[in-house]
């Protein structure tokens, strides 16, 4: 299978799924719903498989582009590049592993224009994937901000009350980044001359320009970790979407920005890069902390686990910027993990309100006794939430501050408060929703997870303790890519990270530090 | 076999929480107490073979865990004299609790569930104890906090239990927080987290600094201070501390095994298996001496005025990890794993007593409502009153006594002899088991003697308790009659009054007699100055050698005076509410104090962020003042806001379009 070309497959397989859905026909009948979903799933599916073989054909050896494929395309001024590395491979296989539970949370809580609603979808990870295989800088941007526009409409169509004010703020935000961005790669493209990836990633930008383009760059892909303070488009966004909307929306569209600043930000402008990572640090501390605790004070569940997901995002900004080795693994791994961990927990409240329609934290309360395995699977992924060694959300959130503390150790301290904050915040939910007793007459008759809802969520228990235990299918795959992006940046880790002083206590020497201030402490 | 003496009780757990239904309850207890009585008969094997004598230590290389650069940490299983100690005591410990709770827990309709929690700890706490790297210590580190999490919280439908539940997982959490910091400050200097390189290159960073938090401070003391705040939070030292006594809420047989002979000493074990970098850290050292001393004090002096005959009993377990980390501060680590060893018998024993007790009683706690006690379960008081003297070190200078006064008169001997901050604890320790005879005595005394005061308010007893148990509540419609208990539970406390008698002269040559760190720790320890300074407690003068014996017989006689012979006077002395005894019977007030400063504001601070921060400025001048303003515009313009999104997603598209269109047949250069 090596030489057919993987990348265009599992990006346009969902699309030809959609098509197909189109072309199916029919009016609004039962029947022609009920084949929308199941082409819906089977294609799913079916790019799943291919992503997998990706992943196992990717050679994580090769710190380079794989699987390239090169076509001119629109007259030759930009081509169609496709090619994936240790950086972006495993969210190709991450936006595959989540749609299939996408398509299934959705089978039945969806009752309206349901054939549209899986076009929507299989668009939105036909885009999605794009994102991520996209050697061309133009093509990246059609794939990124396109792929906005199908969560736009899923949100603005199946959401709930306030979805009208939800999508647009969403878009209201995501529109001046996007803008700015634009911008940015047009003067990229008249100065380098080529809107090649790869090319652009080996040109020299002069250092103000780099410092004008990061910071458009940085208008887009803040707006889309979120980092604070431009998250408040996601609780509201998450609160109004259909829970297959949260579950992507958290699982991959938040990742397309640690996404972006690992593939344009960091290679493209390091000079920028190391001078603006004391504000990065600062903003993802202030995540952090200012994040866990509104997450403490949250009356709605799913604003509460999105308040939960802007904390974490902190941990990703902070470990790429920590610009070694520990920290750009930890926040892809953070990334990945955090994509089916929030992903489960957004199903799983997607559990409960497909069976109450209610997301106030106050209506449920004892759910264990009637729910043990809903009970048994929230507590899994409320652990690896909070990050318990032994799931994978430890393993990230570890690697970053591990990260943090040699490049700045007020950040790593700031950044441990986490710890404490995000078990108060998780734990309190689990306690208000699932423990007490069962004392709600509206809660009398809730059933236990069915069939359906255990074959969505099992793989996600699976993916999130087996990562846990053993990370190194993803760390192998990232490692020499993480190393290959340090290196060029010419801040290579140092041996021993942190500089001691010698025994007589004589200050530190002042070395390389000028150069990339927030290399410190390296020598 | 070593690894099985670590992965059969993971193997119980796995089989009982996800098999407990489809086999039975009955099937479920006998799967995981068999299992853990194998691991137990194994663990003791290999303490004879590698402890007593003298095999080499193993290390068992599982798997690979996580790789990052040059950050590498493996699933891998240790063996040492250190490992091997706390093996024994560990599956010892779990093995008879699992067996007392087949009777303990018979009438709950949730044992399956119950075993295979107890079942988890186990495994999470021998990963803990077997690590050969600060990442999986860490592992197990918060795995017990999770099994302690789940177990508090057994009964989940008691509003107390789930706060106590949360509560002890966020105050370790606190510590967990300088755990994580000091694990990745060592990563960051020593460039490894395993502990034979780490403790190799520390003599190397004795008298370097580097950067903490804007200022030069040294390497060894900063690192080692970070571990020791994890330590504080897991082993429930003073101001930390206040998640244990809350602890109690969960299931007796659990406060036994996780919170009195094993978790909590997890911190103790900690210090000890990191001696090679503390002893290079004098400043932390006696930062530990003085928490440690501060410790035993407090919680003394808290636990003479409960009335909860758990809570008495869990506050001492604190004030006696105190003694073990004031040990360790003074450099007798030794001392402290032997403490350690016989604490866990006897206060294990006095926990499973108390269950006991607490099982004639039908759920009651009080002690104010028991007495008498001691013609109808004699020989639960019996077990009991061996775990007690075991507890207050009662025995007589080179004559013998019980477990407890080989441990702690060693540690009060070598914190004399160590003089400085080991004078306080000396004094704190002194004083302290003062208290511990009183405490335990007046607990002797309201349980089991006088006249017994069940029988005219049994009826309102039953009430008191939100028990869960609906099977328990047929019980309590007629009247009370204390009962013995079963053999599931009468053996292990005989087992354990066993250990409580003879683990202190059976072992003390090998825990701290001479020549020990060559013929029995074999480098799991390391002291600086070797055995010198436990030798040092040879040359104390007399009177500190009596001066334990003296305190504990002193405590006695009070107890006795207040509680045996004159029990009036001590109901009046505590219905005058005097303002020490609230202070002590309030617990200094501590729980008060934290819930003003930090539990309060936290909330009201994350809803000011979130209505003010958020709400009113960011999105007031962000994208709601935005949208107003559009509206305005919208408004005049027409009627364009009727489903406005669309028209965005509209206007997206054009942007799309417009930049290939450029891009096409604009400009482009070449």
């Amino acid at each position: 299978m090596s030489s057919w070309p993987l990348l265009s497959i599992v990006t346009f397989l969902p699309l030809a799924g959609a098509l197909f859905i189109f072309l199916l026909g029919g009016s609004n009948s039962e029947a022609s719903d009920r084949n929308a979903k199941w082409v819906a799933l089977w294609t799913t599916l079916a790019t799943f498989a291919f992503a997998v073989v990706i992943w196992v054909q990717f050679d994580p050896a090769n710190p380079g582009f794989q699987m390239v494929e090169d076509l001119p395309w629109l007259g030759g001024g930009i081509s169609y590049r496709m090619g994936v590395d240790g950086i972006s491979v495993l969210f190709v296989v991450l936006t595959a592993f989540l749609m299939p539970a996408a398509i299934l949370c959705s089978w039945t809580s969806i009752e309206t224009r349901i054939k549209s609603y899986m076009i929507c979808f299989l668009v939105l990870e036909a885009l999605m994937i794009g994102v991520f295989c996209a050697l061309d800088l133009v093509v990246f941007y059609v794939f990124f901000e396109g792929g906005l526009i199908p969560m736009f409409i899923i949100i603005g169509i199946w959401g709930g009350k306030r979805r009208v004010y939800a999508t647009y703020k969403f878009f209201l935000y995501t529109l001046l980044g996007s803008v700015l961005m634009l911008i940015a790669i047009l003067y990229m493209w008249t100065t380098a001359g080529t809107t090649d990836i790869v090319k652009l990633m080996a040109y020299d930008f002069a250092p103000e320009a780099q410092t004008w383009l990061w910071l458009a760059f940085f208008a887009s892909f803040a707006v889309k970790m979120p980092m604070w303070p431009v998250h408040t488009w996601l609780p509201d966004a998450h609160v109004e979407a259909p829970t297959a909307g949260s579950v992507i929306l958290a699982g991959i569209l938040l990742k397309m920005g640690g996404y972006g600043f690992l593939r344009f930000s960091l290679p493209m402008f390091p000079l920028a890069s190391a001078e603006f990572a004391p504000m990065v640090f600062t903003l993802s501390v202030v995540a952090i902390i200012y994040t866990s605790l509104v997450a403490l004070a949250q009356e709605d569940i799913k604003k509460l686990i999105a308040y939960s997901s802007v904390a974490h995002m902190g941990f990703v900004t902070m470990g790429i910027f920590t610009f070694n080795q520990q920290g750009i693994d930890g926040a892809i791994f953070q990334m990945v993990s955090h994509g089916f961990v929030s992903g489960a927990l957004f199903l799983g409240v997607g559990v409960i309100y497909d069976r109450m329609h209610t997301r106030e934290i106050a209506a449920y309360g004892g759910l264990v006794n009637r729910m043990p395995m809903y009970a048994f699977a929230f507590l899994v992924f409320t652990m690896a939430n909070v990050g318990l060694p032994g799931t994978s959300g430890f393993v990230g959130e570890f690697l970053t501050l591990a990260g943090a503390f040699q490049a700045n150790t007020w950040v790593a301290i700031g950044a441990a408060t986490g710890v404490i904050l995000s078990a108060a915040y998780a734990l309190y939910l689990y306690r208000r929703v699932v423990f007490g007793a069962l004392t709600k007459p509206s809660l009398a008759d809730i059933q236990d997870l069915n069939p359906r809802e255990i074959i969505t969520i099992a793989p996600l228990i699976v993916a999130a303790i087996y990562f846990g235990l053993q990370p190194g299918p993803i760390l192998s795959v990232t490692g020499p890519a993480v190393q290959h992006l340090i290196e060029d940046m010419a801040i290579a880790a140092p041996k021993a990270p942190v500089a001691v002083s010698e025994p007589v206590a004589a200050p530190a020497a002042p070395d390389a530090a000028h150069e990339a201030p927030a290399a410190e402490g390296h020598h | 076999m070593l690894s099985a003496i670590v992965f059969l009780p993971l193997l119980g757990a796995l089989v009982a929480g996800f098999f407990g239904r489809l086999i039975g309850a009955r099937m479920a207890e006998i799967v995981t107490t068999s299992l853990l009585g194998v691991a137990a008969v194994l663990s003791w094997m290999a303490f004879i073979r590698i402890g007593l004598n003298g095999g080499e230590p193993e290390t068992i290389q599982v798997a690979t865990w996580i790789s990052s650069g040059l950050f590498e940490a493996g699933w891998t299983l240790r063996i040492d004299t250190l490992t091997v100690v706390m093996l024994v005591v560990v599956n010892t410990v779990s093995s008879l609790v699992h067996l007392y709770s087949i009777g303990y827990m018979a009438e709950d309709p949730h044992r399956p569930r119950f075993f295979a929690y107890l079942s988890l700890f186990t495994f999470a706490m021998l990963m803990l104890v077997t690590s050969d790297n600060f990442l999986q210590l860490f592992f197990g580190w918060e795995g017990v906090g999770l099994a302690s999490y789940l177990l508090i919280g057994f009964w989940y439908q008691k509003p107390s239990a789930n706060a106590a539940a949360i509560k002890a997982f966020v105050v370790n959490r606190v510590g967990d927080f300088g755990f994580a910091l000091g694990i990745v400050g060592i990563f960051a200097v020593y460039g490894t987290i395993s502990f034979d390189e780490v403790f190799a290159a520390t003599p190397a960073m004795v008298g370097r600094t580097f950067e903490f938090a804007g200022t030069q401070f040294d390497v060894v003391t900063t690192l080692t201070f970070l571990l020791f705040i994890g330590a504080m939070g897991k082993s429930a030292q003073f101001g930390l501390h206040t998640w244990l006594p809350d602890a109690m809420e969960g299931p007796t047989p659990v406060s036994a095994l996780i919170h009195a002979a094993t978790m909590v000493t997890a911190g103790v074990f900690l210090v000890c298996r990191c001696s090679p970098m503390f002893e290079y850290a004098p400043d932390t050292l006696a930062f530990v001496t003085i928490i440690g001393a501060i410790t035993a004090f407090f919680a003394a002096t808290v636990g003479m005025f409960q009335n909860d005959i758990k809570r008495v009993i869990a506050y001492s377990t604190c004030s006696q990890l105190g003694y073990m980390f004031f040990a360790a501060g003074v450099s007798a680590y030794q001392a402290a794993m032997f403490h350690l060893f016989t604490h866990a018998f006897f206060k294990a024993l006095l926990f499973l007593g108390a269950g006991s007790v607490i099982h004639a009683m039908h759920h009651e706690q009080d002690m104010r409502k028991m007495g008498g006690l001691y013609k109808l379960i004699p020989f639960t008081y019996a077990m009991m009153t061996i775990g007690t003297i075991a507890l207050i070190g009662f025995g007589i200078p080179e004559i013998g006594g019980f477990a407890g006064f080989y441990s702690k008169d060693a540690i009060l001997e070598t914190a004399y002899a160590a003089g400085g901050v080991g004078s306080f604890g000396f004094v704190a320790g002194i004083v302290a088991a003062l208290m511990t005879s009183f405490y335990s005595w007046r607990l002797a005394f309201m349980t089991f003697h006088g006249a017994p005061k069940w029988k005219h308010d049994a009826a309102h007893a039953h009430d008191d308790h939100a028990h869960v148990d609906a099977a328990h509540d047929e019980h309590h419609h007629h009247e009370l009659h204390p009962h013995e208990s079963p053999l599931t539970m009468t053996i292990p406390l005989a087992i354990l009054a066993l250990g409580a008698v003879a683990a202190g002269f059976v072992f003390y040559p090998y825990f701290i007699g001479d020549g020990n760190l060559e013929t029995f720790w074999r480098g799991s320890i390391f002291v600086l100055h070797g055995e010198h300074v436990l030798h040092a407690r040879h040359e104390v003068p007399e009177w500190v050698i009596w001066a334990p014996l003296t305190v504990t017989v002193l405590g006695f006689l009070i107890a006795a005076y207040y509680f045996l012979w004159y029990p009036k006077k001590a109901a009046a002395l505590a219905a005058r509410e005097g303002l020490l005894y609230n202070f002590l019977k309030n617990k200094w007030y501590i729980d008060e104090l934290y819930n003003l400063i930090f539990v309060r504001p936290a909330l009201w601070i994350g809803r000011k962020l979130w209505k003010l921060g958020d709400g009113w400025l960011i999105d007031g001048f962000g994208p709601d003042g935005v949208a107003a303003r559009v509206k305005d515009l919208a408004g005049r313009a027409g009627r364009l806001q009727t489903g406005f999104i669309y028209h965005y997603a509209f206007a997206m598209l054009i942007g799309v379009a417009a930049l290939l269109t450029w891009l096409m047949f604009g400009g482009a250069p070449k």
